[in-house]
């Protein structure tokens, strides 16, 4: 797999707590990534760590090849988003992509003018008096101008109102359309990352729950429901990942490749929510079960 | 990333050549007179005439005289606080250094552009207006001939770059320790406050070999009674006075400020005829009755007293041993004491570098 982020066993320590921890994965490139987990899963740490702006602590991370942040020539093949889109409160809009244009050597200074123009701002408002939406797009704006390879985005519309979200991530998707370039996008909000994202990476406690192309986590995972029955009857080609019983019935979220043959069963297809909570939660035991000190006693 | 650099600090690079424009607007403006004042009335006068000319001259614009060397004292930890302290702490607090740190300049580079371009306008401005107080001030300080004097040595001269500096770093490094803004203004303030305090009394006193004089103790006399003149006539004007200790005749160091005891007074005792130098023992001369009577008349000691206990003095073998930083020493000390503090400020740059390369976030 020709990989654009690439970890190994990486960790970061803040003082004695880890935010991430013996992290080991791959994400291809040429994709757009959606990346999801819970709260604490080490999702900003991950993007961070990608983009230079931390160091990890222990392991390695490898992003188009090269040590993040090391280089200039690094830092341009890569554009970031952070979550709170700071900006130069007291610069204004056109100031800022004139410090894009300073600082970045293949900076695309029309498509940015242009950009800005297109979002309706004006080049001499301050930033400090941007809405959040128009900040958010001034950030998005500064990332993708660089003319990156990959840009990574950490959140950015979690504080957006709906209308503010979809336009910023309309945004987006015309740059990936245009420029081509990879997109790693985290998120809590499935319903974004299903818009926009053709990979889904699902972390949980550092650890990679699933990932794979949305549109095959979706072909090869069922809900099935029917008579109640134990999941160690399934055929072995039929992974649970999920499993509720009620005294009658059964239902089972499985990962199969093949088709379900068997005609007691009620077979429907998982929406990408679904399937993300059934890892997430199935992630979350497995970790609750290698440190049993902190069972939780029922 | 120059650009950038003086695209974030053009205000208050702005403010701070405002400020040293209306200076030099009011030092040209006044300067001149200063110097005509000096060459017409006190370098040419005459006799007594002397010291009345030189007291109307030292009066002469004396609001600019107190005022322009408090704000040359103050102005290092301004740039401290105002231009240091900020430079990465708000970026930290914004979150703004999530973007600076994303273009495609290395972090090393970013730092380097933003301490230089602080650095060197924090100098060049105290620089230049050390520059137009030592000019203004030469008149002055020609008369009163006291460059040394602590209050003095840190506002002429180019001591005041290397505070410049070092105030600045210092800004920085607390911003970047602390990550927020206002405390390490406060810090900067308070730790600059006391590296220029302790230097001035702990350091530049020993950064050049202090030299000795040993003379006679020699009492001034007047209304007051017999006060001790330290050092004279050995120390010349203009010299700074480090310590000023009394010995004994057997060189034992009986007390200090050219005086007896810790508090260096000299004080007679008289019972029955007999005179004792307070502290040391009696005289070994007799004084005479005259003397005697008029030691405690209300116009002070009468001559024959003074005469008496001056003579004490001597046969008693009082000396006064005097540690001074002679005149000349002047220029050596400005520029060690600079380079201190330019020291100091090179040191805070490279662990800023270490910090925020490494460990910072």
């Amino acid at each position: 797999m020709n990989a654009m982020i690439e970890t190994s066993a990486a960790g970061k320590q803040y003082g004695r707590r880890w935010a991430l921890r013996d992290c080991t994965l791959a994400i291809p490139a040429g994709k757009v990534v959606g990346l999801v987990g819970p709260n604490g899963a080490g999702k900003t740490t991950l993007l961070q760590l990608a983009a230079g702006l931390l160091y990890p602590t222990s392991g390695t991370v490898t992003v188009l090849g090269g040590a993040p942040g090391s280089t200039p020539a690094q830092l341009a093949k890569v554009g970031f988003v952070a979550q709170d889109t700071a900006a130069y409160g007291r610069l204004s809009v056109g100031q800022h992509l004139r410090m894009g244009e300073w600082l970045n050597p293949n900076w695309d200074s029309e498509r940015a003018a242009r950009r800005i123009a297109d979002l309706g701002l004006d080049p001499r408002q301050r930033a400090g008096s941007l809405s959040g939406g128009q900040r958010a797009q001034l950030t998005l704006t500064m990332a993708v101008a660089k003319r990156p390879e990959l840009v990574l985005l950490d959140e950015p519309v979690a504080s957006l109102d709906p209308l503010a979200r979809r336009e910023f991530l309309q945004t987006l998707m015309e740059v990936v359309a245009e420029q081509g370039s990879s997109v790693v996008l985290s998120s809590h909000l499935i319903a974004d990352i299903e818009r926009v994202c053709d990979y889904l990476v699902v972390l949980v406690a550092s650890r990679v729950a699933l990932a794979g192309e949305v549109s095959d986590l979706l072909a090869s995972h069922h809900r099935l429901s029917g008579p109640r029955r134990d999941e160690g009857s399934l055929p072995s080609g039929q992974e649970v990942i999920e499993a509720s019983h009620t005294d009658v019935q059964s239902t089972f979220l499985i990962r199969s490749d093949g088709r379900v043959l068997d005609p007691a069963w009620t077979v429907r297809p998982v929406t990408l929510d679904d399937l993300v909570l059934a890892y997430m939660s199935r992630a979350r035991d497995a970790v609750t079960a290698r440190r049993p000190g902190l069972e939780v006693v029922r | 990333m120059i650009r950038f650099a003086w695209l974030q600090a053009r205000t208050q690079t702005a403010i701070a050549a405002a400020a040293l424009a209306a200076v030099a607007v009011f030092a040209l403006v006044t300067g001149p007179r200063l110097l005509h004042l000096y060459h017409v009335d006190v370098a040419t006068c005459q006799g007594s005439a002397c010291a009345s000319a030189t007291t109307a001259f030292l009066a002469s614009y004396r609001w600019l005289q107190v005022l322009a060397p408090q704000l040359l004292l103050v102005l290092p930890v301004l740039f401290g606080m105002f231009w240091g302290a900020p430079l990465v702490a708000r970026e930290l607090e914004t979150g703004t250094f999530r973007m600076a740190w994303t273009q495609s300049v290395t972090r090393k580079r970013w730092l380097a552009v933003k301490l230089g371009v602080g650095a060197l306008t924090s100098m060049a401005v105290a620089g230049l207006l050390s520059l137009i107080l030592t000019w203004w001030f030469s008149p002055i300080d020609r008369v009163q001939l006291n460059p040394l004097d602590p209050s003095m040595f840190g506002v002429r001269g180019i001591a005041p770059v290397g505070y410049a500096a070092f105030a600045f770093m210092l800004g920085v490094t607390a911003g970047i320790l602390l990550r927020r803004t206002v405390p390490a203004m406060a810090v900067t303030l308070v730790a600059f406050t006391a590296a220029r305090l302790a230097v001035t009394y702990y350091v530049r006193p020993y950064l050049m070999s202090s030299q000795r004089a040993i003379a006679p103790l020699i009492m001034a006399t007047g209304n007051g009674g017999p006060t001790p003149t330290p050092g004279a006539p050995t120390v010349k004007p203009g010299d700074w006075v480090l310590s000023a200790q009394t010995i004994n005749g057997s060189g034992q160091v009986i007390g200090q400020y050219g005086g007896v005891g810790a508090s260096g007074n000299i004080a007679f005792s008289m019972s029955s005829g007999n005179v004792s130098l307070h502290g040391v023992g009696p005289c070994p001369n007799t004084f005479p009755a005259a003397a005697l009577d008029g030691a405690r008349s209300a116009s002070g000691p009468s001559a024959s007293f003074n005469a008496a206990a001056q003579e004490c003095i001597t046969r008693l073998g009082l000396r006064n041993i005097v540690t001074y930083q002679p005149l000349s020493h002047y220029w050596p000390l400005q520029a060690y004491e600079t380079l201190i503090f330019l020291a100091l400020a090179v040191a805070l740059a490279a662990f800023c570098f270490w910090r925020v390369n490494r460990t910072l976030t």
